[in-house]
Order: C-alpha cells, then sequence, then structure tokens
C-alpha cells in the first residue's frame, strides 16, 4: 500500500495547487469546470448534485474569458437559487403561550447547545422560556440542559435519569401554559434514524403532548451536524416521515466543514433551514442566509 | 461473488470482455463507478482519487485466471486493495506495554464520541485484561461533561467490582492540571491504565490545540486515539490531517457504526493518519465497542451489504427460540393471531427496513426505489394496535369475529371495521398458504419464514461469516 499513500500526499498537495491555479484568469474551459465540480464535492453536495449544478452552470458561462472571483461569484449564485427558498428565519407565534418547539436529531449532533442558544436568543428579545430536559437516556443530560437554564435564566423541567420523556414534556407543556411562557423548548435525546424502538418514543412525545394540546409542537426541529457526509439525507427522510419534522438547524460551522449536504437537502426536501450554530457560546446561533451559505460553499476569499 | 454487486457496478463489470489480460479500457470503466459509490459513501475525494489510480495500475495487463470472468478479476482487485488499505490484517490491539499508569488520551471533534468510549474501552480493560482503570476528564468547556463521564464510570464500576473509577472532580481546575493530577493519582494508587477524555475541539482552534499537545506532553500517552463518527463526510481528512500533524495519533475509533452511514470516512481516517483503526462503536450501551473488521467495511462502503453484520444484528435482536417455537406452530398449520404479533415484533426489533436493505449486498437499487416511500412498516403497528383490542380467545381463533365483535375491536383500537377486516383477510390468506406449504416437505423453508435461526441459516448461504468473501 505504500504507492497509495504516497501517492495520497501528492493528490492533496496537487488540491491546494489547484486552488490557487483557479485564481487566475482564464477561459471557462471543461477542466476548470471539473474542478469546481471536485470542490463542490468535497464541500460535501454529494457526487450527483456537484454533477447537475455545475451542468447548469456551465450552460450559462461556457467558454467565458473570466476571473476566478467571477467564476465564484456565479457559482455561488447558482448555489444561492436552490437555498434561497429554504432560508426562512425561526419566528415563534406571539399568540401560543407556549409556542413549544420539540429538538431532535442524531447523536451528538448539538441539539441541547442550540436550545441552549435559543433559550439565550428569546430571553434576550425579552420573552419568557422554559426548557424539558427530555433527554432522560445519557449520562448528565440533564445537568447539562440545567446548567444552559442557569446561564439563560430560564426554568427547567426535569425528571429522573432513565424516566419517561412523553410524561415529562406533558409536564413541561402543563406548567408552561399555567405560566403563560412565551416558548417551550423540548430537548430530546439524540438517536439514529435507524432505530424504530427510539424513533417510535419519539413519536409518542409527540402523542402525549397533544393529549394536552391538539396542536402542539408547533415545530420540530432537526438538529443536523454540519460535518456529517451523504448519511444526512436519510436522517431527515426518516425523521420527517416518522416525526414530521418542520425545520432545520445546521450546528458547527465554524469547523472547516462547509455542510454541503444542505444543499442536497434543500433540493430534495424544500424544508426549511432556520438557524446555523456557529461556536459553543450562547451567542453563536445565526438566522441561515442563503447568500452567506453558498459563498461559504464555494470558498469565498473576499468575505 | 458476481451477482453481489450492486445496481449499475454491477452491469459495468459484466460488461468486460472476456480474454486473456484485463485491458485499460475495461478497468478504467469500472472504475469511474467505484469512484462514485466511494464518494457517495463520503471517502474524501483526494483518498477516492489516489485509491482509483492505485487500483488501476494494479490490475491493468492483470492476467484473468481461467473460470475467472474479467468482472470478478477487477472486483476481487477492488475489494482486496480496499481491505488492504482499510488496515488488512485484522485489528491492532491496544498498546499496553508501557509501565503503568499508562495514560490513553482521547481527542477529536465536538460530539464525536469521545467520552462514552472512554467509558467502553474501560469497561473492556477491566472486563477481558482485568485492568485497573482511572478515568478523567478534562472538558472543562462542555457543560456537565466531567459528570457525565463520572457517571458513566459508576455504571462500569458496578459492572467490574469497582475495577473502574473516576478521578474525583475539582471545581475550575484547568485542564493540564487535571491531566497531571489523574496521572499522580494513578501511580500514587495503582492504576494500570489512565483514560484522558478531552473537550472536543476543531481542527482550525489553534488555542485549543495547543492546549491537547500540551496535554500530550505532560502525560506522554501510550495511545492517543482520533475518536470519528462514522456519518463524517468530505471533511474526515481535514480533521485526520489536523490531529495527526498537531497532535499525532495512534489509533482511530470510528463511533456510531450501528447507524446506516456507508463509512468512508473509515478510509479517509486510516489514509491521511497512517494510524490504524483500532475499535468501532455499536451502540450508546458501554458495551457496545467491537474490534474493527476491515472486510465488513469494505463492504460497506462499496455497497456491497454488511452480511456479517447483519447476521450478527439479527441474531443479537431476534429471538431465536420465539422465532422457533412460531415455525412449528407454522408447521402445524395452527398459526394464530397472537403469533403475528410476535413475528411483527421480531420486524420491529431489526429496526428499519431501508436499513436492513443497506446492509444486503445488491440491495442498493431496491432501496433507492422506495427512498421517499419507505417499505410501510406502519402497516404492522396498526394491526398490533388492532390485535390489541380483541380478546384472547379471538386471538386465537379469529374464525369468531363477526360483525359486532369488529365493530367493538375497531372502536377499542381507533380504527375502522374495514381496516379489521383487511387485517383478518390477510391473516387468512396468510394461513391458507402456510397450511400449504406444511403439506409439501420443505421444513427448512419454513424454519426460513418462521424465524432467527432460518434467518441465519439464509444469510450463511449467502456468504456470511465464515463463508465467502463478498467477492471471489
Ligand atoms: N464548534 C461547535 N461546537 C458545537 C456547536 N453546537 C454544539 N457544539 C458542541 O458539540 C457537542 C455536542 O453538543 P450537544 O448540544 O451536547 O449535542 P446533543 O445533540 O445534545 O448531543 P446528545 O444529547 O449527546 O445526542 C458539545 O461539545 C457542544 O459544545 C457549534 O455550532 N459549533
Ligand atoms: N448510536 C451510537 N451513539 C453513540 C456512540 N458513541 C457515542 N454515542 C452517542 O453520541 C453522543 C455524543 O457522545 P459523547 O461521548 O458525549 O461525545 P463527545 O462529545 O465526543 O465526548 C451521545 O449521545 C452518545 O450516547 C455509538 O457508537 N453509537
Ligand atoms: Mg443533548
Ligand atoms: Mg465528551
Amino acid at each position: 500500500m505504500a504507492g497509495f499513500f504516497s501517492r495520497l500526499k501528492q493528490g492533496l498537495s496537487r488540491s491546494n495547487e489547484r486552488i490557487n491555479a483557479i485564481f487566475v484568469k482564464r477561459q471557462l474551459d471543461d477542466n476548470t469546470l471539473e474542478e469546481l465540480e471536485d470542490e463542490l464535492i468535497a464541500a460535501d453536495l454529494g457526487p450527483a448534485v456537484a454533477e447537475r449544478i455545475i451542468t447548469k452552470f456551465r450552460e450559462k458561462s461556457f467558454g467565458q474569458n473570466v476571473t476566478s472571483d467571477e467564476i465564484r461569484a456565479t457559482l455561488a449564485e447558482e448555489i444561492s437559487h436552490v437555498l434561497e427558498p429554504v432560508a426562512i428565519p425561526f419566528i415563534p407565534d406571539p399568540a401560543k403561550k407556549p409556542h413549544v418547539v420539540l429538538v431532535v436529531g442524531v447523536n451528538g449532533t448539538g441539539k441541547t447547545t442550540t436550545i441552549g442558544k435559543m433559550a439565550h436568543q428569546f430571553r434576550q428579545e425579552g420573552k419568557s422560556v422554559m426548557m424539558v430536559a427530555g433527554d432522560t437516556f445519557r449520562a448528565a443530560a440533564v445537568e447539562q440542559l440545567q446548567i444552559w437554564g442557569e446561564r439563560v435564566n430560564a426554568p427547567v423541567v426535569a425528571g429522573k435519569q432513565g424516566g419517561d420523556a412523553s410524561g415529562l414534556a406533558y409536564d413541561g407543556l402543563k406548567r408552561a401554559t399555567e405560566e403563560k411562557t412565551d416558548i417551550l423548548l423540548v430537548d430530546t435525546a439524540g438517536r439514529l434514524h435507524n432505530k424504530n424502538a427510539l424513533m417510535e418514543e419519539l413519536a409518542k412525545i409527540i402523542r402525549v403532548m397533544q393529549k394536552f394540546d391538539a396542536s402542539a409542537p408547533h415545530n420540530v426541529l432537526l438538529v443536523l451536524d454540519a460535518t456529517t457526509g451523504q448519511n444526512a439525507l436519510e436522517q431527515v427522510r426518516v425523521f420527517q416521515e416518522l416525526v414530521n419534522v418542520s425545520g432545520l438547524v445546521v450546528t458547527k460551522l465554524d469547523g472547516s466543514a462547509r455542510g454541503g449536504i444542505v444543499v442536497a437537502l434543500a433540493e430534495k426536501f424544500k424544508l426549511p433551514v432556520h438557524l446555523v450554530g456557529v461556536g459553543e457560546k450562547a451567542e453563536d446561533l445565526r438566522p441561515f442566509s442563503a447568500q452567506d451559505y453558498a459563498r461559504g460553499l464555494v470558498g469565498d476569499t473576499q468575505k | 461473488m458476481f451477482d453481489q454487486l450492486s445496481g449499475r457496478m454491477s452491469k459495468v463489470f459484466e460488461g468486460l470482455s472476456r480474454g486473456g489480460k484485463l485491458s485499460e479500457g475495461d478497468v478504467s470503466e469500472a472504475m469511474r463507478e467505484v469512484r462514485l459509490a466511494m464518494l457517495e459513501a463520503d471517502v474524501a475525494l483526494p483518498v477516492v482519487r489516489s485509491f482509483v489510480n492505485n487500483v488501476k495500475e494494479r490490475a491493468v495487463g492483470e492476467n484473468v485466471l481461467d473460470g475467472v470472468s474479467p468482472g470478478q478479476a477487477v472486483a476481487k482487485i477492488v475489494n482486496d486493495s480496499l481491505i488492504d488499505a482499510l488496515g488488512g490484517a485484522g485489528a491492532v490491539p491496544l498498546n499496553l506495554s508501557v509501565p503503568a499508569p499508562i495514560p490513553f488520551l482521547m481527542v477529536g471533534l465536538q460530539g464525536a464520541g469521545k467520552t462514552t468510549t472512554a467509558g467502553k474501552l474501560g469497561l473492556r480493560l477491566a472486563e477481558r485484561e482485568r485492568k485497573k482503570v482511572l478515568l478523567a476528564s478534562l472538558d472543562v468547556q462542555r457543560p456537565a461533561a466531567q459528570l457525565q463521564l463520572q457517571q458513566l464510570a459508576e455504571q462500569v464500576g458496578a459492572r467490574t467490582g469497582g475495577l473502574v473509577v473516576s478521578l474525583p472532580i475539582v471545581e475550575g481546575q484547568q485542564p493540564v492540571e487535571i491531566a497531571r493530577r489523574a496521572m499522580e493519582t494513578g501511580r500514587r494508587e495503582g492504576y494500570d491504565v489512565v483514560i484522558l477524555d478531552t473537550a472536543g475541539r476543531l481542527a482550525i482552534d489553534e488555542p485549543l490545540m495547543e492546549e491537547v499537545r500540551q496535554i500530550r506532553d505532560a502525560t506522554t500517552p501510550a495511545e492517543t486515539l482520533l475518536v470519528v463518527d462514522a456519518m463524517t463526510g468530505q471533511d474526515a481528512v481535514n480533521t485526520a490531517q489536523a490531529f495527526k500533524d498537531q497532535v499525532g495519533i495512534t489509533g482511530v475509533v470510528m463511533s456510531r457504526m450501528d447507524g446506516d452511514a456507508r463509512g468512508g470516512a473509515a478510509l479517509s481516517m486510516r489514509a491521511v493518519t497512517g494510524a490504524p483503526i483500532k475499535f468501532t462503536g455499536s451502540g450508546e450501551k458501554v458495551s457496545a465497542l467491537e474490534e474493527f473488521h476491515p472486510e465488513r467495511v469494505a463492504g460497506r462502503i462499496l455497497g456491497l451489504g454488511d452480511i456479517a453484520g447483519l447476521v450478527e444484528k439479527a441474531s443479537e435482536q431476534l429471538d431465536e427460540e420465539e422465532g422457533e417455537r412460531v415455525a412449528k406452530k407454522m408447521l402445524a398449520g395452527k398459526f394464530d393471531l397472537n403469533d403475528y404479533v410476535s413475528q411483527i415484533n421480531q420486524i420491529n426489533r431489526l429496526g428499519s427496513i431501508s436499513g436492513i436493505l443497506g446492509m444486503l449486498p445488491g440491495m442498493g437499487k431496491i432501496k433507492e426505489k422506495l427512498a421517499g416511500k419507505d417499505l410501510d412498516t406502519s402497516i404492522f403497528n396498526r394491526h398490533k394496535v388492532i390485535i390489541s383490542s380483541m380478546t384472547e380467545q379471538e386471538r386465537r381463533t379469529p374464525g369468531i369475529i363477526k360483525a359486532s365483535r369488529k365493530k367493538r375491536i375497531a372502536a377499542g383500537s381507533g380504527t375502522t371495521v374495514p381496516e379489521v377486516n383487511r387485517l383478518l383477510k390477510q391473516f387468512d390468506d396468510m394461513s391458507t398458504m402456510m397450511k400449504r406449504l406444511s403439506k409439501m416437505d420443505l421444513p427448512s423453508m419454513m424454519r426460513g419464514i418462521g424465524g432467527a435461526g432460518g434467518l441465519g441459516d439464509m444469510f450463511k448461504g449467502m456468504g456470511g461469516p465464515g463463508g465467502r468473501p463478498p467477492f471471489g
């Protein structure tokens, strides 16, 4: 395998040369297009979506004499078209007391942190917030959310570890209603979408909450990690089917992962992308902007 | 096996001409599909490129043996190279050959599974090696992270007669100090291994990468294990490169292999760090840690399924005795609605149908067709609800269910009479078919329908553990 590894090193340095070369003014030819397609693949758009986007891009721009900045700007625009329809801000309904948000996703994507950040944001806007520590499975998950509760000065409804999450969600909803809280954020344990029993548990949380308020939850947010590759498609498909996901949050965009899978998701599911996470602190939550996201994907250096 | 190749790939391999040597054209076309399969499995692009070139070089001009088609020859080279690139000859054990206390350092991105893996390793070392293990959390970043490891240590400690313990938490102490205190405690109290769990950090976070270097220098770990989520996409190369360059990695753990991701990140990790993949995480429980099997992951990456994994899963999750019991009743033509529910429970325990299909070779295409419209297993669950509203007598002798009973059952289960009718009709069809089958002499087939033993046998015939490798 020696050949494999040494060639890999060459490959990695070649990709750097490639990126540099792309900043020189030149004619948009097949080679350049192929390089751009490779960059999109390397950003996790997936081979099929990358090809489709480049094909469209080619129809418009092939043969033109352009600088690298122009190439990137046009390509970003192309991607931005795909993202624009799903860039929908998250706005809770002020008529609902509480507006109930259920937060779901596979393990470790950033659900609890996102809840903490959202709570922080709503508190800043002067709204009242309550949180439900619905992860009764993972070690110290309750305490993790309780610390967020202290940070943002909002009550956390918690039970004992190993307890029934749906009962807890019911209690939280009842209490938030009695106290006329503006927003109720319900945390859940991370679960892989291919585990039926765990998915059924989520569906039960929803059913039980609906016994108290038939319209709850008003949002089901699926939290995705930007480092995730093509499996995100399957995550969204299954979560949407089983618990009616209403929108997405993409976390960890402060890292080197570019989160291109969101483009594939936007094409396929058209689910709103409300928010992005850009760090571990309470303030590190931003609305999703199609243009910024697209520019980030094509590696805009102008920003 | 040739017919085990999935979708498009198999067509290309079939198309290869028969002849003495593999031509460049043959190989190139096949490798285009391999490239695509690997990209869809999240193998990082530069890694795919060098892999494909390497295989091309190995394959072109290769003699095709008699009795083997050129397609099979290329397929075998692809599979062998992939297993090779993933680490070849099996698992590399943990380095336990330095003087105690042996420091292990866990590193990786946020949420990768470091803390859980630290607990799992503690359990494994205690159970299999009778090691005394100290778990120390250096995570002062994530809220309640130290508490998480403490609670895991309590769980693992209880299972191992106190062999695994966590370092007492000291509020306000910083990571490097905690690491020193852990090693001191380890020496003073005679621990064999000290596992240092660190906060998740991004490869581009300079200050945090510097911190982990200081931890390393203060403890000189025998193993620095990079924990990586099996769902990771193209960014795997960046993470791998950064941790390799800035910290140094001796091994990789792929977490969440119990999901349905194809796991291409494993190849990216191995290729970039050069470090062996030592373990895979297969669940949230502390016992869910397995040794790494390159051949299984190779099949998964190529979309050829993971038969061995499926059989393991089936035998783990299915109740074999229950399967046998039901099979016997079927054979005797005495299958009732209680048995039907038991069958539904067995199916549910296996997880989503599309997940299962993904593990079967050659099922890629079918799975694609089902995508968006997953095999509707919800019907089974509705049937379960309907049956739960029947009396024991009705379940045993469904024949007695007439109009008034149907109404009562529909009302009790929140369904409708037509739905109850459909269930009864389907059950009737099943019973008729079983009676017919039981008249034929097909006991093995019946076991196949009946439960775990049968399923296992079926899969073994298709190349399960100990059977043939996916190619060849
Ligand atoms: N850099 C970065 N880290 C994040 C972000 N969001 C969450 N994290 C970190 O990712 C890790 C996992 O976050 P959690 O919020 O605990 O994730 P979770 O989905 O609740 O995890 P489980 O409950 O264990 O399934 C923590 O270390 C967080 O600090 C983000 O936007 N950027
Ligand atoms: N399904 C599954 N979940 C896992 C596995 N390993 C860890 N997890 C879960 O992933 C989440 C994050 O794990 P944790 O150990 O806290 O990650 P850390 O932030 O890297 O320390 C938790 O919900 C764990 O239960 C695994 O192999 N399979
Ligand atoms: Mg959580
Ligand atoms: Mg941790």
